[in-house]
């Protein structure tokens, strides 16, 4: 008998008051990895979340945590929340909140008090324990957002945008702590308009676009998939570049721009080699060149046709 | 440059709805609640004074008495009560017209003592003066003064052949004696008065004043240190419960515009348990708070809650509960905030004028006064003045604490409900 995956949502669609939200939307996630939901606001991140955790019920498909369903009791323990609101008592303690939590969730007595001590820890707060939450800086309020969904030890996390409006190092604190999550073998579904954010941290990636994935896989999988093996170069001149030269390189699929020049290359230490002949042979000079592969940004910007914008 | 604050605000005023009902639609509402109790002229009617009365002498002219009573349009008689089980009226004596006050079945009873038709009017004082008894309650101080200034206009015009006779003898006695002829005139000429006003229904007439003697006895307050401070404690003290359980409800509010009330359902808590707790809560500051109230009033205003603990408890408990539920249904109600606090003043105020917390509920129409136990205001303060002002057993409260428990059930059952919009989308 095979395990139930820790999330599986299968042909999905949503609407409210009539407008679409989701619209036959399909991933899954297998233990211990992280998927990224990576789409433009207003794509349609949010809802599947919300449906996964109990607050949304789909029109249509199916939805299930380690073959649960979002409003199991079951799933209620094994599921945890991390919302894009700060979704905190702000008059309450950073202890505080996560007892509340912690209680909700049904720990109690010494398995509360060693997960709320454990958490303080884990979010870096133990020394502003026992404030007040609103005097605690966005970054810090951000932490305890990720700790009152884990005090219950969830097998899943769902983090919705967790690092809006945050700091970079409060931002690399949070990586640190998603880090610790993977480490722990947790699987997490993590939503974010930030193409680095997801790069970076995400095994999977699932771009969302009107309700709709338009495209999964592995980071190397998407640019590959969409855009091919190809890299970009950019070469910027010294000195404006002359028409012989110009129309030299756009045989070679350049485009030149004054003194800058960007092209694909599929094999870069052949091809590269060929642009600086031509541009030795003219004598003019190199100030700047640079190799890149393709980004999720050209991914989305290839798929819809729109920039991935904030 | 004030132009432009003006144009402002008013435009923020147009789309501020409920700033805009606090400002215009309140008052209006207000004004018709009052001029509703008060006013006389449209529904309702004035107000009519209940009294029991005991009719001890049975003489000819007790019955005029009280057929002049009963006609009297500012009262309303109340000869005797119905027994349980039983279909005919048994009349009032004194033990249980009494008791009727006691239970406040009705603020006063007039007691007609025997021999009082011999010589129901006296003039000045003299130690014949026949009295009258008025048994009062003076949780109600108005009732009294009204009927035993009337009682001295419905003796007059009720017995005006008592009145001459004794105008005849006061002549006899201070004018040097009347001649048998006289005499034997003047009595012919009363016979024939008794013979038409025995037909003629009083109309009330004007008031003579000190015509008869009228004891007041107030069976209630006499043995209370400060009458008014329980009437006054229970009033205010619903009132402000139900302001303080609407502001404290309004967290769910608050909750839900935060997210914290869709992290909280996502967690193992449901929004019945989520409800009930927050009644919980409710309820303990609220017991709290007529504790501190009742207990202030007792270091200060001479309120004798010591002697009243277990009733005092009782009453608290279902009033607290009662005011947490409709709290809740406000604040599941109320899509914001400013919502929140425009609805509560509103329906808050409104009960609490019609039930008693704001103007004593013996001052309204017998109409508004039924009206007015829709509120849970009427409730709680009819139950907190059976236990501090009638002494009554805590058994006596049954009708008072059913009715809070089960406004309380509907009022929560209202709030689920409502909460419904809360509930997965």
């Amino acid at each position: 008998m095979t395990e139930s995956l820790p999330l599986e949502v299968r042909d999905v669609s949503k609407a409210f008051a009539g407008r679409k939200a989701l619209d036959g939307v399909t991933f899954e996630i297998f233990p211990g990895e992280i998927l990224g939901l990576l789409g433009p606001n207003g794509a349609g991140k949010t809802t599947p979340v919300r449906g996964v955790a109990g607050r949304v019920l789909q029109d249509s498909g199916g939805l299930s945590l380690f073959g649960l369903s979002p409003a199991d009791s079951g799933a209620r323990a094994l599921r945890g929340w991390v919302p894009q609101e700060i979704a905190l008592y702000p008059l309450l303690s950073p202890r505080e909140n996560l007892w509340t939590f912690g209680r909700y969730q049904g720990l109690e007595g010494q398995a509360l008090e060693t997960a709320i001590v454990a958490n303080l820890d884990w979010a870096g707060l133990s020394d502003r324990a026992d404030e007040r939450t609103d005097r605690l800086s966005g970054g810090m309020k951000r932490r305890l957002n990720i700790a009152a969904g884990t005090i219950h030890g969830p097998r899943l996390l769902l983090l919705d945008e967790p690092t809006v409006g945050v700091d970079p190092q409060s931002r690399e604190r949070i990586y640190e702590m998603i880090g610790e999550l993977k480490a722990r073998s947790v699987s997490l579904l993590y939503t974010t308009h930030y193409m680095e954010e997801a790069e970076r941290l995400c095994d999977r990636i699932a771009i969302i676009d009107h309700g709709r994935i338009i495209a999964s896989g592995t980071r190397d999988a998407l640019v590959r998939q969409t855009l091919g093996a190809a890299q970009t170069v950019s070469i910027e001149t010294e000195l404006a570049i002359p028409a012989d030269v110009r129309e030299a390189l756009t045989k070679f699929g350049a485009t030149v721009d004054g003194t800058k020049v960007q092209a694909s290359v599929e094999d870069p230490a052949v091809q590269i080699r060929e642009f600086l002949e031509i541009f030795h042979a003219k004598g003019i000079g190199i100030r700047d060149l640079a190799l890149k592969s393709a980004t999720l940004e050209q991914v989305f910007l290839h798929l819809t046709g729109r920039e991935l914008r904030e | 440059m004030i132009f432009a604050v003006v144009r402002t605000h008013l435009a923020r005023l147009r789309r501020d709805r409920a700033a805009f009902v606090l400002a215009f639609v309140v008052p209006i509402v207000f004004f018709s609640i009052f001029a509703g109790l008060f006013g006389s002229s449209r529904g309702g009617g004035a107000r009519r004074i209940s009294v029991a009365v005991v009719d001890e002498d049975g003489s000819e002219n007790s019955r005029r008495l009280v057929a002049a009573l009963k006609a009297e349009k500012g009262l309303s008689v109340v000869s005797g009560t119905i027994p349980k089980g039983s279909r005919s009226q048994t009349p009032f004596d004194r033990a249980s017209a009494e008791a009727a006050v006691r239970e406040g079945n009705v603020p006063l009873a007039l007691i007609i003592p025997k021999d009082f038709g011999r010589t129901p009017i006296r003039f000045g004082a003299s130690a014949r003066r026949p009295k009258l008894e008025l048994l009062a309650d003076s949780s109600d101080p108005v009732a009294p003064q009204v009927v035993s200034g009337l009682l001295q206009g419905i003796v007059a015009t009720a017995m005006p052949e008592a009145m001459a006779r004794t105008g005849m003898e006061e002549i006899d006695r201070w004018g040097g004696g009347l001649t048998a002829e006289q005499r034997a005139k003047m009595e012919e000429n009363l016979r024939v008065l008794r013979d038409r006003t025995a037909s003629v229904t009083p109309a009330g007439g004007a008031a003579a004043a000190g015509l008869v003697d009228v004891q007041v006895r107030d069976i209630l307050g006499e043995t209370k240190k400060n009458p008014t401070s329980a009437l006054l404690a229970a009033g205010l003290g619903v009132m402000f419960l139900l302001f303080s359980a609407a502001g404290a409800g309004g967290a769910l509010i608050e909750e839900a515009e935060s997210g914290t009330l869709d992290r909280i359902l996502s967690t193992r808590v449901s929004m019945g348990r989520l409800l009930l707790g927050k009644v919980a809560y409710l309820s303990a500051v609220a017991v709290t708070q007529l504790v501190v109230m009742f207990v202030w009033g007792e270091l200060f205003f001479g309120l004798e809650l010591h002697r009243h603990i277990p009733g005092f408890l009782i009453m608290t408990v279902a009033t607290a509960v009662a005011c947490s539920c409709f709290g809740l249904v406000l604040a599941a109600l109320s899509r914001s905030r400013i919502q929140l606090v425009a609805l509560s003043n509103l329906l808050i105020l409104a009960m609490s004028a019609l039930g008693g917390s704001m103007v004593p509920r013996y001052l309204l129409s017998e109409t508004i006064q039924k009206f007015g136990l829709v509120t849970l205001n009427a409730w709680a303060i009819d139950g907190f003045m059976k236990v501090f002002w009638r002494d009554e057993p805590i058994v006596n409260l049954w009708p008072q604490v059913a009715a809070l428990l089960a406004g309380s059930l509907l009022l929560f059952a209202a709030a689920r409900r409502l909460a419904r919009r809360w509930d997965v989308a």
